[in-house]
């Protein structure tokens, strides 16, 4: 249907291309920033036939194919596809380019060029690795992914940016080799790279339960670094706190999404045993996460600093709802990275939006905004709200479906999650709070402008996401019910728990989030 | 049997007839020191129609002088990579400041002929013939590697090449004997059928290994590895980058071909692959610690020949295609690495890694470069470096006994990314002093270092048509 239309392949090598013509670009940082806007745009509207003609009803597990011989004699192949959840990540990682290039507008002064090629090239990375369908291509785009990033932190980074960045590559590059390591061991197996005929491999039972196994280890080793999870995250609140805002957001949107959607897309297809055996492991530490990322959020008095953290205990949420095999976890965790990504990624762009007025990231010199700030901090506190899960707007969606899913596959999963959520309201109410009452510490605090033009546009449509989302889930429910569903397939008790078919469920999780909904005065619409 | 079928050698008589030249040139008295009959910016243009004589004669094949050289999809690919080599030193070295120019026709010459030595290499299949082809590679270069005006560091650079060198051929030739006096034959594909195994004929082994040393020291693998950090570092930018990478490729395609013996299960290949682990793991360690850009190379290289005995250990025709493949790319980012260096070293001294300090702002194209080949190096995509690092590591998996060495390379890469990081990172991430405005690297230099980055680029991202050469010669040589 879509085969004449290589959609996948432009939204990689446009951005690309851009990037290439943008080196050879000369005039000044106003025209290397508006052509990024431009391309970040343009890339935006070639992305809106991947959102229009996605199948719904009846989906073919991968859509929009592209295939092609690349290196016949390994065979490996270019190969890509989407299915809902790569679909969901794609869509993000596009529409977060041309808002990254707007809230780096003024944040960054030097090398600007240099800058937004790097955005560029990030951008087209980003997309490869979620479309990618051959295992070594895949890889390519994950390694390629780490150059960009590095630069991005290390070149326009704050005072510690070389250490962060360093720490950054080395943790994720150490992570990621064994990774190398289990894909050439599928090949060996299953002498293929195409994931979808080693995703059917696996379906047959063609691994060996040892084989999933050290596999298993091998590929999570790589994702748990990049959720990250409890004891891999030390790279993150470094890597978090040096970058620009414009990395900080890709790192949180996009990069921690990548560790999630390994596990979703090879983890637990590929080594369904291996998974089970390893779950309790992966669930205790997912929930150490959540606990663990709100306590020291507590703590902290550096803004991004606490959001970092919070980002450990978000991502603890997807991994829990990951782990548990259970399809409303499954979709859980889908919505919480889409969601996270959308909050969190908001959050930092008006953190570098404060930053750029007070020159300090610390909550005590960033105090009585509301009085002088009101429009930035409603933006705040809407996003705040929103992080914590505060009903009817998106975060809400994807933690109750995870605390659902884990409730009902466990009783002491749920009841473990709950601090985790508890903590989530304190640290973010606490921000919100100093943030908005007190009185400025300087007497320069209450001359600071408030939210201009350009900063209205970028944070307005992150704010209608937040409500669209949270009120309206229908839609991307629908998109990523099926990849669960297919992700989960091989799973003794998830689909079809109880002899329930997926329909009966998704019905019964609706009606559950109406009825969640309708206690806070809130109304279901469907998009449906 | 047609022994003499000199139409098949047309890239080695090619560069013999420059040689030719350059002795000419070499031996003409001049009275004074800018004389017409002592220029050599010719030399790069001859190298370059060189590279189109070896692509004329790709896919020749042939067996001349009564079967001690032959012509075969692996030699052809070899000549190939030294003409690439040859052009791309020619050019980094045309105008050395650390040599005289007055010494640039012999140094051009001694360059030469050890190239033509290393082509010769890439041909022969009888072991005297291996071994006297060797010499001819090494002794042009044990004049090479002194020549630095004024610089002790190159004169000690230059004994311990030699020493070290005159005592591991000498183990080679020991060795040899060794393989002569209990397998009765010379010949290659002779002694591919024969039993390699301690138990059966431990003199044979012990020889072979022996024999081996040779190639070792030559490749700068442990535990022959000693010599390369300090040689680098002594001689002149522009003759490291020639002893980095060219020499390299010569000790490749024997051992490439030394490997058709080589079963997998064989205590020989066992130790080959320990000396591998060892060899990667110990340059790169080594080269964590090193300030000095070359001293660093030097042990990154020693990694680098850990890496292709990925690719000999597997006994597949697909091992030893990517240990091949390996070779070219090896060549190829090691010379864009040293392009880099050898241009930012103007008056020929060692580059410190201080010394990239803010290159960025001084030259961005450069910084550019540099940051590709170090990523190349890593193994990182989509660069060159991965392909050719992910075709060593598949074939070694479809091996069994040897995925520990798989393991252990996977992790070398994450070790080795510090040190080659902190090339990027002190170009792009340190300032530097504000007091060069800008450096004067000529645009033609530029212009190069971007083709060579983008080689590394496109061979990263469509490997497969020039690797299919090494295949075909990997099908040959192990059908």
């Amino acid at each position: 249907m879509h085969e004449s239309l290589p959609i996948l392949s432009a939204l990689i090598f446009f951005p690309l291309g851009a990037a290439f013509l943008l080196m050879f670009m000369r005039g000044g940082d106003w025209t290397y920033r508006s052509f990024t806007l431009i391309v970040g745009i343009i890339e935006c509207l070639i992305a809106l036939p991947l959102i229009f003609g996605f199948q719904l009803d009846n989906p073919p597990p991968y859509q929009f194919v592209e295939r092609m011989a690349w290196i016949p004699q390994w065979g490996l192949e270019y190969h890509l596809a989407v299915d809902g959840m790569s679909l969901l990540m794609i869509i993000l990682s596009v529409a977060l380019l041309p808002l990254c290039v707007l809230c780096s507008w003024t944040y960054i002064g030097k090398r600007v060029k240099e800058f937004h090629v790097n955005l560029l090239i990030m951008t087209a990375a980003c997309v490869g690795i979620f479309a990618a369908m051959d295992f070594i291509l895949f890889y390519i785009f994950w390694e390629a992914m780490l150059i960009p990033m590095y630069l991005l932190i290390a070149v326009w980074g704050g005072p510690e940016r070389r250490y962060a960045s360093i720490k950054f590559f080395l943790y994720t590059l150490a992570g990621s080799v064994l990774l190398l390591v289990a894909i050439i061991a599928f090949n060996y197996v299953g002498s293929t790279f195409q994931i979808p005929e080693l995703t059917a491999m696996a379906g047959e039972g063609k691994f060996s339960e040892s084989f999933q196994l050290w596999t298993f280890l091998a590929m999570s080793l790589a994702f748990a670094i990049k959720v990250p999870m409890f004891p891999f995250h030390t790279w993150l609140p470094a890597a978090h706190v040096q970058a620009p805002s414009a990395g900080s957001v890709l790192l949180a949107s996009v990069l921690l999404k990548m560790g999630a959607y390994g596990f979703l897309r090879f983890s637990l297809p590929l080594c369904p045993q291996g998974s089970i055996e390893m779950a309790p492991i992966m669930i205790a530490i997912s929930i150490a996460s959540i606990i663990y990322g709100g306590f020291v959020a507590l703590g902290q008095n550096d803004v991004k600093k606490l959001i970092a953290y919070s980002s450990v205990a978000h991502m603890g949420f997807v991994t829990l709802g990951i782990f548990m095999f259970h399809q409303q976890g499954g979709e859980g965790a889908i919505m919480v990275m889409l969601n996270h990504g959308i909050v969190t990624g908001a959050l930092f762009m008006m953190v570098g939006a404060i930053y750029e007025r007070s020159h300090s990231r610390e909550i005590f010199d960033n105090m009585g905004l509301g009085k002088y700030l009101p429009a930035f901090m409603g933006f705040f506190g809407i996003f705040a709200l929103s992080s914590f899960g505060f009903p009817g707007m998106n975060s809400f969606v994807g933690e109750a479906l995870v605390l659902i899913g884990a409730f009902d596959s466990n009783l002491w999963w749920g009841f473990l999650c709950i601090p985790g959520a508890m903590l989530a309201a304190a640290y973010m109410l606490r921000l919100g709070l100093k943030m908005a009452w007190g009185e400025p510490p300087s007497p320069a605090g209450k001359n600071w402008a408030d939210l201009n033009v350009r900063e209205w546009v970028y944070l307005t449509p992150l704010a209608f996401l937040v409500f669209y989302i949270g009120l309206a889930p229908g839609l991307t429910m629908r998109v990523v019910t099926p990849s669960i569903e297919k992700v989960l397939e091989g799973f003794p008790d998830s689909g079809t728990m109880d002899g329930r078919t997926i329909v009966n469920l998704q019905e019964e999780h609706r009606q559950g989030l109406g009825e969640a909904m309708a206690e806070d005065g809130l109304t279901l619409s469907s998009a449906e | 049997m047609q022994h003499y079928q000199l139409d098949k050698c047309l890239p080695e008589l090619y560069l013999l007839a420059v040689i030719a030249i350059l002795l000419i040139q070499s031996v003409v008295r001049t009275q004074n020191d800018d004389s017409a009959a002592k220029n050599t910016n010719w030399v790069p243009w001859a190298a370059f129609i060189g590279i189109g004589v070896s692509l004329f004669s790709m896919g020749d094949e042939g067996v001349l002088f009564y079967a001690a050289y032959k012509v075969d999809a692996l030699s052809q690919f070899f000549k190939l990579a030294i003409s690439v080599g040859f052009f791309i030193t020619t050019l980094n070295g045309l105008k050395p400041p650390a040599i005289k120019r007055t010494n640039r026709p012999d140094y051009f010459l001694f360059l030469g002929l050890s190239c033509w030595g290393l082509m010769l290499l890439s041909s022969a299949v009888e072991l005297i013939t291996i071994y006297v082809a060797l010499e001819i590679a090494s002794y042009s270069l044990y004049a090479v590697i002194p020549l630095r005006a004024n610089d002790r560091r190159a004169a000690e650079a230059g004994i311990k090449y030699i020493m070290f060198g005159a005592v591991t051929t000498a183990i080679a030739l020991y060795g040899f004997s060794y393989i002569l006096a209990t397998q009765h034959t010379s010949y290659i594909a002779e002694l591919t059928a024969m039993d390699w195994s301690l138990a059966a004929n431990p003199m044979a082994a012990v020889g072979l290994l022996f024999f081996m040393f040779g190639m070792m020291f030559k490749l700068a693998m442990f535990p022959f590895h000693w010599w390369c950090p300090d040689v680098y570092e002594g001689t002149a930018n522009e003759t490291a980058a020639f002893a980095a990478t060219l020499p390299k490729l010569g000790a490749i395609v024997i051992l490439v071909r030394l490997a058709t013996l080589l079963k997998p299960d064989l205590e020989i290949t066992m130790i080959l692959a320990i000396f591998g682990a060892i060899s990667m793991t110990l340059g790169n360690f080594a080269a964590l610690a090193q300030k000095d850009v070359k001293r660093m190379l030097g042990y990154s290289s020693i990694a680098h020949a850990g890496y292709v005995v990925l690719g000999l250990v597997s006994g597949t025709q697909y091992g030893l295609a990517a240990a091949s493949f390996y070779a070219l790319i090896y060549l190829l980012m090691n010379l864009t690495c040293f392009w880099v260096i050898c241009r930012i070293a103007r008056d020929g001294e060692n580059v410190t890694l201080s010394g990239l300090d803010g290159l960025y702002r001084r030259e961005p194209v450069m910084a550019f470069v540099l940051a590709v080949s170090a990523f190349a190096l890593v193994g990182l995509p989509p660069t060159a470096g991965f392909i050719g690092k992910l075709f060593l590591l598949n074939a070694a998996w479809e091996v069994g006994q040897y995925h520990w060495l798989v393991v252990v390379a996977v992790v070398n890469t994450a070790i080795a990314i510090y040190y080659y990081l902190s090339l990027v990172r002190h170009a792009y991430t340190h300032d530097g002093e504000p007091k060069a405005a800008k450096e004067t690297v000529s645009l033609a230099n530029l212009v190069w270092g971007g083709i060579f980055a983008g080689v590394l680029l496109i061979l990263g991202a469509v490997p497969s048509s020039v690797f299919e050469w090494a295949m075909t010669a990997g099908k040959q040589l192990l059908p």
